[in-house]
């Protein structure tokens, strides 16, 4: 077909998924299990990993959501098993840009399902983690329902320099999914900024310091 | 439509006698436009489409504070124009549908304002098909609020539904060449006599100057002759199309688990099939279906530039595990039951892969 709206390497994962899991969820015997997303917002993630001496030796799937969704998590799995398996360290370092260039692009509508694969990759590498019995991190609250995307990952945003909603989402892709989560986003990286600006800047901040509104109108 | 290509290139605008050849040319069509909607040919404006038609006589008609019902499950062409004047300040009310598709007329009547001017309701229903009572509504208006004006978006009923504008009683009725196989780029928009209208294109005098701009000549015989096929066997379609529509619907129910069809399954253009498979997504079944070569659509996020689902859909209140797997099969004059049985065979086995793959099954 000539033309088709995804590269040829999504159009080979879409129709021909890698490493989803086919059988029953307990033969697998996962020592890991994560889930993202929401019904709601058209994609939904599951993973399943196994490992061994720190390193990812399997992982199966399940994905609801549409052939790029898909594609990233059949792309994905193919990852971190390639050479016998992952190590959990370099498993944690992929990143959505990763993953969307062995897909060979999306269409710019299409990224943020691409985002999902290593989020759920993530979930599931924090459930092996804790059932191992390491110190149970606080979790950070989830803002953004549709793309898992937390408040922490809002902290280092607005810590490394960022100030505008559209930085944030460009890196994090917050709010593309059902996008009812952009004006509380908003609200709370304003309140972010505000903080941050108190402890960094003149005492002029609180009302209207010249440097915070050419940063936030950028 | 083919001569007035190329040797009939006159402009009806010109006296010439090549320019009076496309007029009369024109003119023929406009009248048979207006036989099959039994109105004058004054009452026919041709436009580039129904979105033209549709923002024409909304913009064309609503002052500022005067009030517009619209249903929720128009068509943008309409919705948006809606919500767009909204914003310059007329008020607006949009009506929800059942959960079949399809409005209650009381909700109307109890929507209506001293300040409503004018009432826009589609004739059927462009995602799931559903007819809406187009006549109670003219009947109703016509008895009890002579004043206020009726449009209807017909696009999807040209060439197949009844488009008597004596029977819908209606004001302003929209279509779209396209819809019924005529050429895509030409509208029709029938506006009653002693209906002022504001046009929203000025210029030269066409179109008794609500729409200025050279005619598109070519593509007005090309869309009338198509129109006028369509009439010619509009029964007879109709009852066939309803019979292959009854056949694949219950195929699909029956074969195909977890599986709803949205929409009243009677009260529906014969051409419409609307499902929704549980725990799936749109995209991805529509996708596999254009390998096997069946051309569908849906109204999933995932498919749309807004990554929002169909607002038609969310208004049907469809669950979110089922409104994401929605899609939409469209029955047309080429239709046979061999097809619908290929279809149905391959949907079967996609539908399975998918759900294989899907954590909500």
């Amino acid at each position: 077909m000539n033309n088709w709206l995804y590269s040829e390497t999504v159009k080979d994962h879409f129709l021909h998924p890698r490493n989803f899991l086919s059988g029953d969820e307990a033969d697998f015997a996962a020592d890991g299990v994560g889930e993202v997303g929401s019904p709601a917002c058209g994609d939904v993630m599951k993973m399943w990993i196994k490992v061994k001496d720190g390193k990812i030796i399997d992982l199966q799937w399940k994905t609801f959501g549409c052939a790029s969704a898909i594609g990233s998590t059949s792309m994905l799995s193919e990852m971190v098993l390639e050479n016998g398996g992952m190590k959990i360290e370099t498993a944690l370092k992929i990143t959505p840009a990763d993953i969307l260039k062995k897909l060979g692009g999306l269409p710019t509508n299409k990224i943020h399902c691409s985002v999902l694969g290593d989020k759920v990759l993530r979930a599931a590498v924090k459930n092996y983690l804790e059932k191992k019995g390491e110190p149970k991190k606080k979790p950070s609250k989830i803002i953004c329902v549709c793309l898992g995307v937390t408040e922490r990952e809002l902290d280092l945003s607005v810590a490394a320099g960022e100030r505008t909603f559209a930085e944030f989402q460009r890196r994090t892709k917050a709010g593309t999914g059902c996008g009812k989560c952009v004006a509380k986003i908003e609200k709370l990286l304003a309140k972010k900024i505000d903080q941050y600006s108190d402890k960094t800047c003149c005492s002029f901040c609180k009302k209207d310091c010249p440097s915070k509104t050419s940063r936030t109108n950028d | 439509m083919l001569p007035f290509f190329q040797e009939e290139f006159g402009n009806p605008g010109s006296i010439h006698s090549k320019g009076q050849s496309a007029k009369n040319a024109l003119e023929k069509a406009r009248r048979s436009v207006a036989e099959i909607l039994n109105c004058e040919p004054e009452e026919i404006i041709f436009t580039s489409g129904g979105s033209e038609s549709d923002n024409l006589a909304l913009n064309g008609i609503l002052k500022k504070d005067d009030h517009l019902i619209i249903s929720a499950i128009e068509h943008p062409a309409v919705l948006h124009v809606a919500e767009i004047l909204e914003q310059n300040g007329i008020e607006l009310t949009k009506i929800p549908v059942e959960k079949n598709g399809i409005l209650k007329i009381e909700k109307i009547e109890k929507a209506i304002h001293p300040n409503t001017k004018l009432i826009s309701v589609m004739l059927a229903n462009n995602e799931i098909g559903t007819l809406q009572p187009l006549r109670e509504i003219g009947k109703f208006l016509q008895k009890n609020h002579p004043g206020i004006l009726l449009h209807t978006d017909a696009v999807q009923g040209g060439g197949i539904l009844d488009l008597n504008v004596k029977h819908l009683k209606v004001d302003f009725l929209s279509l779209s060449a396209h819809k019924f196989y005529g050429p895509k780029g030409v509208g029709i928009l029938f506006k009653k006599k002693g209906v002022k209208l504001n046009p929203q294109i000025s210029g030269g005098s066409q179109e008794r100057s609500l729409r200025a701009g050279t005619e598109n000549v070519a593509g007005i015989v090309g869309c009338v002759k198509a129109l006028a096929l369509a009439e010619k066997s509009r029964n007879k379609e109709f009852i066939r199309l309803k019979k292959l529509q009854n056949y694949f619907v219950e195929k699909v129910l029956a074969e195909i688990p977890k599986t709803r069809l949205n929409g009243d399954a009677e009260k529906r253009l014969p051409g419409n099939a609307n499902f929704s498979f549980f725990g799936i997504e749109g995209e991805s079944i529509l996708l596999r279906l254009d390998f096997e070569g069946i051309a569908a659509s849906t109204g999933s996020a995932c498919a749309s530039g807004s990554l929002d689902p169909s607002h038609v859909l969310q208004a049907l209140k469809i669950p979110h595990d089922w409104l994401h797997g929605s899609i939409r099969f469209t029955l047309g004059k080429s239709t046979t039951k061999k097809d619908l049985d290929f279809v149905v065979a391959k949907l079967k086995k996609i539908v399975k892969d998918l759900r294989a793959i899907s954590p909500l099954v």
